[in-house]
C-alpha cells in the first residue's frame, strides 16, 4: 500500500464523504430544507401569474433543486469543521488536502442527486414525460460535480465562522438562481441578460433538463454538455488548489 | 541511526510576530522527549509544523525520516496525534471515530475493528463504544482520541498537554498508557506545562522560550546544571562543630537547620567524599544524607527567566 498513491487517497476521501453524509447530510432540517426551499421557490412562481407552461417550471425546479442542494451544506462543512478543531484532526491525518476536498464534494454529489432524483419523480408524476433519460442522467451527474465544486469554492475563504460563508453563499447562489433561464426563459432575456446566462453554470443543465422533459433547448446539447464539463473540471481544479493555499490559515 | 524527529531551523511567522525562530532538536528512536514552555512560547506552534498541520516558514522538519512538507501523507502515516482539546467528532459513536481513524490510516475493516475493540478495551470505554461522543466526559474523550491516535500502531506519538484539565484517575491511566507504550518501542513527543509529569516521564525535555530553544537535557542534568553551587543536606547522630564543617576541602558554605547542616559546594561528589571523611574520621555517623537539587520546576523558571531579553 501506498498511502500517497492515487487510489489510496480515493479510498480516504471516500471515508470523509461518509462522515460528512452521516454528520451534516442525514439529518432532518438538512433533508427538509434541500427539497422544501426548490419547492417554495418554485410555488412562489407558479402562482406568480406569469403564464409559463409547468413543463418549464418542472424542468426549472429540477436545476434548482439539484443547485440547492449540492452547495446546500458543503461550503459550511471547513468552516464548522475548523471551529470544532475536527479540521486539524483531518490535517494530521494521511489525506491530502485535495482528498479532504473529494470527500466533501463526493458527500454532497450523493446528497444532491439523491433529492435530485425525487424532484424528478415529482415532476413525472404530475404528468411530464421523460424524452431523454439518458440525458438527462448525464446532465444530473455532470452538474452534480460541478455544483459541488462550487459549494467548495464557497468555503474558500479561510473562516471558522459559518454564518460568514453561508451569507457569502446566499449572495452568489441567488443570483445565479436568476439569470440561468430558471424563472425566465433563455428566449426572453435581453442581451445583457444572456451574456450573464452564458456566465452560469446552471444555464447549462437547465437547458439539459428542459431538453429531456420537453425536447426543446437554446443551446446544442453538445454545448451544454461541453460547458457543464469544462465548469466542472475548472471549478475542481480550482477549489482545491485554493483550499491547499489557505488551509493552514484555518488552523 | 536516522533520528525519528529531526528540526532544524524552524521557523515560523505570523504577521510582525516571529512565533517560533530557528529551533532546532533531535528525538531519538524510543525516546520519551518533553517539550515545555510558558504559555505563547511557540510550543503547540512547533508541534504543529512538526505534524504538518500548519506549513513552516523556513527550516526543516524530517519525521520518520520523510520530509514532512514534500513528503507529508508518508510521513504522517507514521505517527498519531493527541491534541489538547479533544477532536473527535461528537456526532459519532467512539466506534465510528475509530472507524473513520482506522480509514484514514488505510487499514482493512477487519484490522480496524480489531484494533478498535483492543483500544476501547485498553481506554476502558468499550462498554459505551456505541454512544455519541458528545454525551462522554472530557476525561473519556481525551482516552478516546489517544486511542484513536494509535488505531495504526505508529512508532511515533505526539500529544499536547495530554492530561490538561483531566482527574487524577485518567490522568493515571494515560501516564501509564503512554509508559507501557513507550515500553514497547513507540517514541513519544510531549509537549505539557506539567513539571512533574515531565520529570517522571521524560528521558530528555527540550524548553521553549519567547519562540526559542533555552536548554535540551535529561531532566536530572538540567536540574543540576542550572546552579553551579550545589547544596547537600546532612545530619549526624551527635553534635559537630560549624568550623570543622566549614574547613573541610570542598565545602564552601555550611547554614544550620535544625538538626540538620546545609551544605554548598561547588563539586557535590567531591563534598559528599570529604563528608563521609569526616563522619569516619570524627565517628560521627551519618543519619541523613540528601542531596537538594532544584526541582525541575525551578529549572524551567530559572531558565525561561534568563532568557528574558
Amino acid at each position: 500500500m501506498n498511502p500517497a498513491g492515487f487510489s489510496e487517497q480515493v479510498r480516504r476521501a471516500w471515508a470523509i464523504a461518509k462522515k460528512d453524509i452521516r454528520i451534516y447530510y442525514l439529518k432532518g432540517p438538512v433533508l427538509i430544507f434541500g427539497v422544501f426551499m426548490p419547492l417554495f421557490m418554485f410555488l412562489a412562481f407558479l402562482m406568480g401569474g406569469r403564464q409559463l407552461p409547468l413543463s418549464f417550471l418542472i424542468s426549472g425546479l429540477v436545476g434548482m433543486t439539484l443547485f440547492f442542494t449540492a452547495t446546500a451544506v458543503s461550503p459550511a462543512i471547513f468552516p464548522w469543521e475548523g471551529q470544532a478543531k475536527t479540521l486539524e484532526r483531518l490535517a494530521s491525518c494521511p489525506v491530502t488536502v485535495e482528498a479532504i476536498v473529494f470527500g466533501d464534494m463526493i458527500a454532497s454529489i450523493l446528497f444532491g442527486i439523491g433529492i435530485t432524483i425525487v424532484t424528478v419523480i415529482i415532476g413525472l408524476a404530475v404528468g411530464l414525460s421523460l424524452i431523454h433519460g439518458i440525458t438527462l442522467l448525464v446532465a444530473i451527474l455532470l452538474a452534480a460535480c460541478c455544483f459541488s465544486a462550487i459549494g467548495m469554492l464557497l468555503a474558500v475563504p479561510p473562516t471558522n465562522v459559518p454564518s460568514n460563508i453561508m451569507m457569502l453563499s446566499s449572495l452568489i447562489k441567488f443570483p445565479l438562481v436568476f439569470i440561468s433561464g430558471i424563472f425566465v426563459p433563455l428566449e426572453q432575456m435581453p442581451a445583457w441578460g444572456l451574456v450573464l446566462a452564458v456566465c452560469s453554470p446552471l444555464t447549462y443543465f437547465t437547458d439539459l433538463v428542459r431538453y429531456s422533459f420537453t425536447g426543446t433547448h437554446f443551446f446544442a446539447v453538445w454545448i451544454d454538455i461541453a460547458a457543464l464539463a469544462v465548469f466542472t473540471v475548472v471549478f475542481t481544479v480550482g477549489t482545491m488548489y485554493l483550499h491547499k493555499r489557505t488551509m493552514p490559515k484555518r488552523m | 541511526m536516522t533520528p525519528v524527529i529531526q528540526a532544524s531551523n524552524l521557523t515560523k511567522v505570523f504577521g510582525k510576530s516571529t512565533a517560533v525562530e530557528h529551533v532546532s532538536f533531535e528525538v531519538q528512536k524510543g525516546e520519551i522527549f518533553g517539550f515545555l514552555g510558558p504559555n505563547g512560547a511557540g510550543k503547540t506552534t512547533t508541534t504543529r509544523m512538526l505534524t504538518g498541520v500548519i506549513p513552516p516558514d523556513a527550516g526543516t522538519a524530517t519525521i520518520l525520516a520523510h520530509d514532512i512538507r514534500t513528503e507529508p501523507v508518508m510521513a504522517k502515516q507514521g505517527f498519531g496525534v493527541v491534541p489538547e482539546t479533544s477532536n473527535a467528532y461528537t456526532d459519532l459513536t467512539a466506534w465510528q471515530n475509530l472507524m473513520l481513524m482506522g480509514e484514514l490510516y488505510g487499514l482493512p475493516r477487519s484490522r480496524a475493528e480489531q484494533r478498535s475493540s483492543e483500544l476501547l478495551t485498553m481506554v476502558g470505554l468499550l462498554e459505551r463504544k456505541d454512544q455519541k461522543v458528545q454525551a462522554y466526559s472530557k476525561g473519556m474523550k481525551q482516552r478516546l482520541i489517544l486511542a484513536m491516535a494509535l488505531i495504526h500502531e505508529p512508532e511515533l506519538l505526539f500529544l499536547d498537554e495530554p492530561t490538561s484539565g483531566l482527574d487524577v484517575q485518567s490522568t493515571q491511566m494515560i501516564l501509564t498508557l503512554l509508559r507501557d507504550l513507550n515500553r514497547k518501542g513507540t517514541t513519544i513527543f510531549l509537549t505539557t506545562h506539567n513539571m512533574e509529569e515531565a520529570n517522571r516521564l521524560c528521558h530528555r525535555v527540550g524548553i521553549i522560550r519567547a519562540g526559542k530553544m533555552v536548554a535540551i537535557d535529561a531532566p536530572e542534568k538540567l536540574k543540576v546544571a542550572i546552579d553551579r553551587v550545589h547544596k547537600i543536606e546532612i545530619s549526624f547522630d551527635r553534635e559537630v562543630s560549624s568550623d570543622a564543617l566549614a574547613g573541610l576541602s570542598d565545602v564552601t558554605g555550611v547554614n544550620r537547620t535544625g538538626d540538620k547542616w546545609q551544605i554548598s559546594a561547588e563539586n557535590r561528589d567531591a563534598a559528599i567524599h570529604s563528608l563521609v571523611t569526616f563522619s569516619q574520621q570524627n565517628g560521627a555517623a551519618i543519619v541523613t544524607l540528601n542531596t537538594l537539587a532544584p526541582s525541575l520546576d525551578e529549572a524551567f523558571l530559572r531558565l525561561t527567566q534568563e532568557a528574558k531579553p
